[in-house]
């Protein structure tokens, strides 16, 4: 293969918000002739961005998995359901199926999550140039799943909505989901905010 | 107006040189393997037909109740807006505003500036307003989550089956039109109207 040309070696910007190609004037605060949106080579400090975002998120992540997240009430029985116990509640009453689903997305999702965009810093930080198309396909899988971790902020509020039967039954949200709320909308801002263009800018190592 | 000859990576910052694509075909980075560009398949008409039609679902899937619980003889339906007002009264308004804004207000927003730019682009033009259209439609794109409240919807009537009877009402259906006109919409660059459309001559 030849070599891929790279836009920074010839001069050129891709516009983030309409992709069109610009010359690089290097000019400070250049603006995209077409859409009016602040040209720059790569996202402005996306590793500290990104790396205090994730920390954000990661701190909000531990009460969110800690504290329970909705309480279900029926008569004269209380009930305080966390994530994972919520989980294992699908997983009993004959839907493994789905429990795997909420385990996958609520669990699993940001646990990925943190060590994806964990490792993309640490390498893009390092300057290391090792396994870097595992690392893109990494990131684009993060960048598609990160936002069906909402799910069980989801089915909380539903519950919440439906089981009104006064001293018979009710479920209530209860801090958790609130932080696990925040903790979603912070990762994805964190993986919005890193620039997958890093990844390649340690030189490329194609085959 | 013809589209620019080159193209850079999103994902890699790589330069091509734009080739046009036949139907069906998608350009993927070489270095990468992010997806490019893709051939459209539909015109600005069949986007702007397609928007209509979300619209529609749209609005049944908000008035319309999802789902019906029943207990002792007792009902108790939800609405999406029922679900957004019950979260605020039970404190938990963080959660009620994000629910607001990823299900109901992006989505909406989305729509109805589709529609709009969908609406002149028919003409190869650009609207009043078409820049600042497109770039809130960038920034909106990642944050309309209807398609996950279609499974925590599903989550929710396995959660309640074991303790009421769960009837689905219509709108989990309307739900379910919406999550595969999204899917359908997913596959649609928008940003190639900067290309297809010019400003209109005075």
């Amino acid at each position: 293969m030849s070599k891929l040309p790279r836009a920074a070696e010839l001069g050129l910007i891709r516009c983030h918000v309409c992709a069109l190609v610009c010359r690089d004037t290097q000019a400070p605060g250049a603006a995209c002739p077409r859409c009016g949106a602040r040209l720059h080579r790569r996202k402005s400090a996306s590793y500290s961005r990104t790396a205090a975002l994730l920390l954000a998120a990661f701190i909000l992540y531990i009460p969110a998995n800690l504290l329970p997240i909705m309480r279900t009430a029926s008569i004269g029985e209380v009930d305080d359901n966390t994530i994972i116990s919520g989980v294992v509640e699908l997983w009993v009453k004959g839907a493994p199926d789905l429990a795997i689903i909420v385990f996958t997305a609520s669990i699993m999702v940001p646990m990925l999550k943190f060590l994806v965009l964990g490792l993309l810093l640490v390498c893009g930080k390092c300057g290391s140039n090792w396994a870097q198309h595992q690392r893109a396909r990494l990131y684009r899988l993060v960048e598609f799943v990160g936002y069906w971790s909402m799910l069980d902020v989801f089915v909380v509020a539903l519950l919440t909505a439906l089981v009104r039967f006064s001293v018979f039954s009710s479920v209530e949200p209860l801090p958790g989901v609130v932080f696990f709320g925040l903790t979603v909308v912070l990762t994805m801002l964190a993986s919005m905010s890193f620039d997958p263009r890093l990844i390649w800018d340690c030189g490329c190592d194609d085959e | 107006m013809s589209p620019a000859p080159l193209l850079i990576c999103e994902h890699c910052d790589t330069v091509y040189r734009r080739i046009s694509l036949a139907r069906g075909q998608v350009a993927c980075c070489a270095r990468c393997h992010f997806v490019l560009e893709r051939h459209h398949r539909l015109s600005a008409n069949g986007l702007l037909a397609l928007t209509a039609t979300a619209m529609v679902v749209f609005i049944q899937a908000n008035t319309w109740p999802i789902i019906t619980l029943g207990l002792n003889g007792q009902q108790s339906s939800a609405t999406l807006w029922g679900t957004i007002i019950a979260m605020w009264q039970q404190h938990a308004q963080i959660v009620s505003v994000l629910v607001a804004a990823t299900l109901f207000f992006f989505p909406l927003m989305k729509m109805l500036l589709f529609g709009w730019v969908f609406w002149f682009a028919r003409r190869g033009e650009r609207g009043p307003g078409f820049r600042g259209v497109m770039i809130v439609l960038h920034y909106l794109r990642p944050w309309t989550m209807s398609e996950v409240f279609m499974l925590g919807v599903l989550v929710a009537i396995v959660k309640a089956r074991a303790y009421f009877e769960v009837t689905a009402d219509p709108g989990v259906f309307a739900y379910a039109a919406l999550t595969v006109l999204i899917t359908v919409f997913a596959g649609v660059d928008f940003r190639q109207l900067w290309d297809v459309t010019a400003e209109r001559k005075p």
